[in-house]
Formats: structure tokens, sequence, C-alpha cells
């Protein structure tokens, strides 16, 4: 009989093997459920993992990747440091509508004034709508100990509300022929985000997200601040101890999380999504999610699992195209890679014995 | 031999007989080739350090692991338990050290948790009565088990094992939380359980109680058996050094010049945060520098609270907590260690450490603010891994090296890691939670005898132990804590176990008992 038992210590082999593992079963498992939805499984996978990379259409589908890992990477960054101290923020979501919001209020006020300093402040609102949305959530928590987890989801549904109102009311694009929606960046030079270098995908929420995984990686491995994280969601009475104040704690890493989604709705809004629309979010929020934790709550892990990520987006986009998938299939196919993530991770610090005898 | 000598000359019949059992683990071997027999009614010592092999013995006893080769017999017949169950089915029960009940319910339905076919409640209540009054156990079945104090509780775990009527009752450190008379009491009943046949296989430290109750010693070092004794023959100090293999030095203290007021407690009161915890109730004493205060009491008497009020996790208002001239009681952990004050919790894993990081993060976590291994927020991980080994060295740590998990290291290992943590910090002030929980009678006496070396360069110590031989080898002074509040500090020399027993509250109304019962 298998029975499982704890490590002496944690598993560095199957720390770094875990993720590839789950996406070798996610394969597996997703390419039964194709199998049995009538499609060629291998067919399906290959355009999945392998034709956004390698395929035809290849020089246009790269560039997407880095659009759509951009924004992943720099939310699940954030997610990551409040997971490893214990704080679960899922409401990234709507801190990255409200980021958006902040910060295209800010540019649509001084339309059509041309300055440089424009884009920068934008930049700081989108940063700045983010972590107030973010404070709700952290402060109802240290105040009244409500549950981060609820609240912040929540106040998705309401970002999500705010958003409806701003497309159709107060940001609505007054020359938009009564269409719901703002005006769009891309016509509005000194408030847009555009390609960097043409065809690459890489805006300025990409070198933002690259240059966040470096920083977090140094502020989690170098800095006193990154120890207490660590600290707090490993040992909370260590951290105590230590003389980490929960609260601090909890406003520290629920601002970071905040402050970069907010951060990446701003860059989404003003390059690859071009305005503010209803339906302006796509999940980027709560696909982070997995992103963070395919990453091992490691931001350089992630950066690599931001990619991972968005093939499967840009992937199953395709697959839903060329071979007639439906969405669904494809969130399914996501939603397992965190389900095996999560399974197979227990191996990192148990394993399974063979019991002799009964027991 | 087909029995075992009483001290008395008779002999008594085999109960269990232990023959070349051997039990290896990756990288170490617990036990090797051991062999000792225990007859019925005899109470038998099981003695040695930590790591000598004795917790794994007495679980293969009472079928939680299984041995790699050897056999045992009980009663004549082979004896191999595949699990707990099967152990107790045959007549061999186990008190644990640390106690599995649950809080929230009651004595007799924790109880009938730990059996196989509880009975109906009413018949079980009126058996624990009938039980605890005949071996003089006072315990009434329906109080919840969070309101019992620690000897209390201990007696549901005897009176659990004793309705299976055992042949053999496995204690593992059963003394350590108990008040001098409530270790008669229990002494009583364990030796009106061996005159009615019942063997008791005894675990612990103290030799001094093993020499008052035990029948027989087998002393095991590095899973082998050293030797074989007869207690009573014995002083505690040659039992100790054949623990050891070594002689051993009795702590040196020094004559200290008493000096000027560097830690004050005054009128301090708290909340406990812990549930089921112990509010702490006006405490008042003063450590001069070179002062060793000794704080005894039963465990759960606020001694968590009071480390906790000490060490900043706990705050109040300012002047109730003074180091040197400095009110530093609402400041926190980080500000206490920058005015000279270091504490050390009781709890290793979790709390004095993170079980799942490394040594060299293990010393960050207390000793990043006087060792300055800080700059500009990041931390010098260079320094702090050199600080780490010196630890390492001075305090003797066994660790293949400072980058494994605190986890992966014993208890005592890792207890010798931390004390040496806060001691080699220079502070003024150190506050020590059970500087020797678990720890083996060598890294003991050292221990101990860096507190008193600390004492001797001018630092104030507090030290809160269970070990009241402990408490007065090191202590200047000595108070107890009992529900929270503290007795006024009283110097140690002079002082007898009497005193020091009724200082603790005496045996919690249980004198009465061995009397009428």
């Amino acid at each position: 009989m298998l029975r499982l038992e704890k490590r002496p210590s944690p598993s560095r082999f199957w720390l770094y093997a875990t993720p590839p593992v789950a996406v070798l079963l996610t394969m597996v498992v997703g390419g039964i459920l194709f199998a049995t939805m009538g499609k060629n499984p291998f067919e399906v996978i290959r355009t999945i993992f392998w034709d956004p990379v390698f395929g035809e259409f290849a020089f246009y589908l790269r560039g997407q990747l880095l659009v759509k890992a951009g924004p992943l990477i720099l939310i699940a960054i954030g997610l990551a440091l409040g997971f490893r101290a214990g704080i679960w923020n899922i409401g990234a979501e709507g801190q990255y509508i409200m980021g958006a919001i902040f910060g295209a209020s800010v540019g649509l006020a001084v339309f059509p004034t041309e300055s440089r300093l424009i884009f920068p402040v934008m930049v700081v609102a989108g940063a700045f709508g983010g972590w107030v949305w973010a404070m709700i959530p952290a402060i109802l928590k240290t105040r009244f100990n409500t549950n981060e987890i609820l609240v912040s989801l929540m106040l998705v549904y309401v970002a999500e509300t705010i958003l409806a109102k701003a497309s159709t009311g107060f940001l609505k694009n007054p020359e938009g022929m009564g269409f719901p929606g703002s005006r769009n960046f891309s016509s509005y030079p000194a408030a847009a985000n555009p390609e960097l270098i043409a065809g690459s995908g890489l805006h300025w929420g990409g070198v933002a997200a690259l240059v966040t995984g470096v920083l977090a990686y140094i502020l989690l491995t170098r800095h006193q601040a990154g120890f207490q994280i660590k600290l707090a969601g490993q040992a909370p009475r260590a951290a105590r101890f230590h003389g980490v104040s929960p609260t601090r704690l909890v406003v520290m890493c629920m601002g970071i999380s905040g402050a970069l989604a907010g951060l990446a709705g701003l860059f989404e809004v003003t390059g690859p999504a071009g305005q503010i629309s209803i339906d302006f979010n796509t999940g980027y929020g709560f696909t982070a999610i997995i992103v963070a934790f395919l990453g091992r709550l490691n931001p350089l892990g992630i950066v690599l699992a931001g990619f991972l990520m968005a093939l499967t987006y840009v992937g199953g986009e395709m697959a839903s195209t060329n071979l007639g998938l439906p969405d669904a299939a494809i969130q399914v196919f996501q939603g397992m890679l965190l389900f095996f993530l999560l399974a197979v991770d227990v191996l990192t610090n148990y394993r399974f014995r063979l019991a002799v005898g009964a027991h | 031999m087909t029995g075992t000598e009483t001290h008395g000359g008779g002999v008594r019949p085999e109960l269990l007989r232990i023959e070349g059992i051997t039990k290896a683990y990756p990288g170490v071997v617990a036990n090797s080739d051991v062999s000792f027999a225990i007859g019925e009614g005899e109470i038998h010592a099981l003695l040695g350090e930590n790591g000598a092999g004795k917790s794994t013995m007495v679980k293969m006893i009472y079928g939680l692991i299984r041995p790699d080769s050897g056999q045992m017999t009980l009663r004549g017949a082979a004896y191999q338990p595949g699990k707990p169950a099967e152990a107790r089915r045959l007549g061999v029960a186990m008190v644990f050290q640390h106690f599995s009940l649950f809080e929230a319910l009651n004595v007799a339905e924790n109880v009938a948790l730990g059996m196989e076919n509880p009975p109906q409640m009413r018949e079980l209540s009126a058996r624990i009565r009938a039980v605890s009054e005949e071996y003089g156990l006072p315990l009434d079945p329906s109080r919840m088990v969070g309101d019992l104090s620690a000897g209390e509780r201990q007696r549901v775990e005897i009176i659990r094992c004793l309705l299976q009527d055992p042949k053999l009752l496995i204690m593992d450190e059963p003394t350590s939380v108990l008040t001098p008379q409530e270790v008669e009491i229990l002494f009583k009943t364990l030796r009106q359980l061996s005159s009615e046949g019942t063997a008791i296989l005894y675990i612990s430290h103290k030799l001094e109680e093993i020499r008052s109750l035990c029948d027989a010693a087998t002393i095991l070092r590095r899973g082998k058996v050293v030797a074989t004794c007869t207690p009573r023959e014995r002083t505690a100090r040659e039992m100790a050094e054949l623990m050891v293999g070594a002689t051993l030095k009795t702590p040196e203290r020094r004559v200290a010049e008493k000096g000027e007021v560097a830690l004050g407690v005054s009128d301090l009161s708290a909340a406990s945060p812990i549930p089921f915890g112990t509010s702490l109730k006006g405490i008042s004493f003063t450590v001069a520098k070179g002062e060793v205060l000794g704080i005894a009491g039963v465990a759960g008497n606020g001694q968590d609270e009071l480390l906790l009020a000490l060490s900043g996790e706990l705050k109040a208002a300012p002047d109730k907590v003074r180091v040197a001239s400095h009110a530093v009681g609402d400041l926190g952990p980080v500000e206490r260690r920058k005015a000279g004050l270091v504490a050390a919790p009781e709890d290793r894993y979790g709390h004095a450490a993170a079980p799942d990081m490394s040594l060299v993060e293990n010393a960050f976590l207390t000793a990043g603010v006087r060792k300055g291994l800080v700059r500009n927020g990041f931390v010098d991980w260079a320094e702090t891994r050199r600080f780490a080994e010196e630890i390492i060295a001075a305090y003797d740590v066994r660790t293949p090296g400072p980058d494994v998990a605190a986890r992966a290291l014993s208890g005592g290992n890792l207890q010798k890691f931390l004390m040496g943590r806060e001691l080699m910090q220079g502070a003024s002030v150190i506050v020590i939670n059970q500087p020797t929980w678990g720890v083996d009678a060598a890294a003991a006496a050292s221990i101990r005898q860096s507190i008193l070396d600390r004492a001797g360069e001018g630092a104030a110590v507090v030290v809160i132990s269970q070990d009241l031989d402990e408490l007065l080898e090191v202590s200047d002074s000595f108070a107890v804590l009992n529900e929270g509040r503290l007795t006024k500090p009283r110097p140690t020399e002079g002082l007898t176990m009497d005193q020091i027993g009724l200082m603790m509250g005496g045996a919690h109304g249980m004198e009465v008992a061995h009397h009428v019962g």
C-alpha cells in the first residue's frame, strides 16, 4: 500500500521538476480531453505548444507571446510576494481594471495636450489606482480581521461595474458616435504605449515585467523585507519573534501586488487594448495566480511561467480558430495546469513509501 | 536466564525480552544489537542521551516502527506488533512525552477517543472514576481538558492506559511537567502498579528520580547497550558518565559582584494571546548585572506569556519593562534587541526558529540587529553565514553545514544552535525559556556553563525552566510563576525542595488523595 511520508528536508529535485512534470501531465490529460471531443490530440497540442513559436505564423505570434506574457508576469510577481507571506490577494483582476481606469483618466483628462510628462504621470496614476483598490482588503484585514481572499475577490466585481460605467459614461469617447468605450490611445501619442521595436511585441509593460522580475528576485534573496516575507509565510510566530509587524506586512504585500496589477492595466489600456471598453479585462488577474504558482512563487520562475501561459493563450486562440475548439476547453486546459502543478507539488515535501504490512 | 533479579535478591518471571534488535535509518543506526529483559512488575529505566536510540527502541516495543532484525518475546511468545493497537491488545501501553489530547473535549471523551471499542459514556466515566481512585490519581471525567493543569493532563493519559489493564507501561519523560509533590504522587502510583505486577519501562533524563524509583537500568549510547546497572547502587554522576562516555564537568560559577539593575519589570499585566493561555498578573522583579534569576513553575502557568512580554512580541506600557534606564515596554523585538535585550522562546520549531529555513537564515532571524548584518536594508549573507558557522563551532552543533534546514537537526542540536545564537550576541539582558529542554546531559552542562559565563561577563540573565535541578544549579535568585503570578524572588542559596514545592502551589490539591486512598 502506498503511503505519504514527510521528507526530512524539501526535495530540490522535485522543486524544479514539478513544473515540467505538471505541463506534461496536462498535455496527456488535456490530449485525452481533446480526443473525447473528437479532435486529434496531437494536432491540438502541436497547435498550442509548437506553432506559436516555430509554426508558419510564428513571426507574428512570437510578438503576441510577449504581449500576453508581460501583464501576466507583472501581476504574478506582485501576487507571489504576497503568497510567499501567506497573504492571499485573489483580486488582482480588479486592481488591474482600476489601474487602467485611473491611468487612462489622467491621460484623457488632459487630451489633447502634448507633453513628455503625460505618460509617466499616467504610469504613476495606474500604479496608484491598483494600490488604492488593494488597500481596501488590506485595511479591512488589519483593522477588522476580514478575509482578504473574499474581499479582494468581491472587489473585482465592483471594479467591473465601475469599468462598465467608465466606458459608457465618464470616459466615453465624445467623438465615438455613441459607441461605448473611451478614445483610442493609439491616436494620442503623448499617452500611448506603442511597440518599442516594431513586430517584437515589446512595449513598456514588457520592459516593466522583466525589470520587476529581476528586482523582485533581488528583494527576495538579498533584502531584509524579502526575508521577512518568506519568514512570515513559513513560520508566522517566528516572524513576530523576529520583529515583523503583521499589519505592516499585509499593507506592504497587498500594496505591491495592487500597484503592479494597476501598472499592468495601465500598460495594457494604453498599448495592446488601446482604449477603455466594457470587456477590456480578459482575466489576466486570475490567470496570473496560475502563473505565480507555476513559477514556484519565484520571480525568475514566474518570468518563464508567464511565457508558458502566454503560449497556451496564443496557441489556444489558434486552436479555437483553426480547429474549432471551444474557448471553454482552453480554459479547462489552463485550469488543469494549476491542478496538476499543485498535485505534483506535494512531492517536494512528501514522498511515497510502500507501507510494510497493514497500517 | 529466565528471569531478572530484583534488588531484594528474588527472581521475577520474565515479561519482555529484547534480543539483538537493530534498526537503521538512512545515514544512522538508531539501534544496534540491543538486548535487555524486563521482569514482571519491574520498573526498568532506559537511559541515554538524545539520539542514543531510546525513542526508537520504545517505538518498536509499542509497534510504531518495526525492527530490521532481532526478536522480542513477551511472556515467552514471539512478539512482533505491527501497529500500536496490536501492542495494546497484548498488554503494552505507552504514555507519550507530548500529550495527544483535545482541549475542547472533556476527560471521558478524550479517553474514549483512544479506545478501540469505547463503552457507553456513563459506564466509561464510572470506570475512570474507579481507576483514578484506586491509583490515587483524582480526575473528574466531565472536566474539559483545556482547563486541566499539565499534571492533570498526564493523569488522563495514564488512566487511558490503565483502563486497558496493561502488563507493561512505557513512560516517556513523565515528570518534566510536574511539581515535586506531583512527582511523589506519580511515583506512589507507579510503585503501586509495580507491586501489582505491572512492569514499567521508564525513560527519563532525571537521574535522581531514576535512583529513587527504578529497579534496573539499561544505558544506551549511540544505539548500543553500554551498561546495565541497579540505579540505587550508583550515583547520578556515575550514570551520567556512563551515558555520555566521558567525565562530566559541573558548571562553575564565579562569585559575581552584583551590579546595578539591568532589567526591571514592574507590575506587568497582560492578557494571553494564546488560546487556553494564562494571563500575566502584576509581575514585578529586577535582575542586576551579573545576576541569574531562575523562574520555576509547572508548564502552562504563564511561562510562554512572560517570554513574549519580555521579548517584545507582547507589548505593554513603556515603563513596565526597563532595560537599564530605557523604558522598552512599548517597543517591539527589534528595538528591544537594539536596547540590549535578547530572548529565547521555548518552542524551537516555528517560534524560536523557522523549521524550513536554513541555519544561516535562522541565525539572521534574531542576530541581524546586534551583529550589524543589515546594510541599507540588504542582508549581508556572507557575514551571517560566518556568524552561523561560529555558533556551530562554539556550541558543537552536529550538522553537515550551515545550509541545512533547521528541521533536519535533532531537537538537542537545534537547541544548542539557538542558545548560541542568543548567547553570542553580547547582549546585556538575556531571557531564556527552557534552555536545555530535550538536550543531552553533556550539551546541557555546556549550555548552563555558557549562561554562567555570560553572567560572569556582566549580563543579567533570566532563566525560565521546569527543571528545578537546573535552576538550582545556575540561579542566584529564585522565583516561581504560578497561574500568571510571580512570587517575590528569593536568594537561591538555602532553599529546600519542600519550600520550592510550596512556592509552586504544592500538588494542586492532590496530597489529600493519597492520604485517603
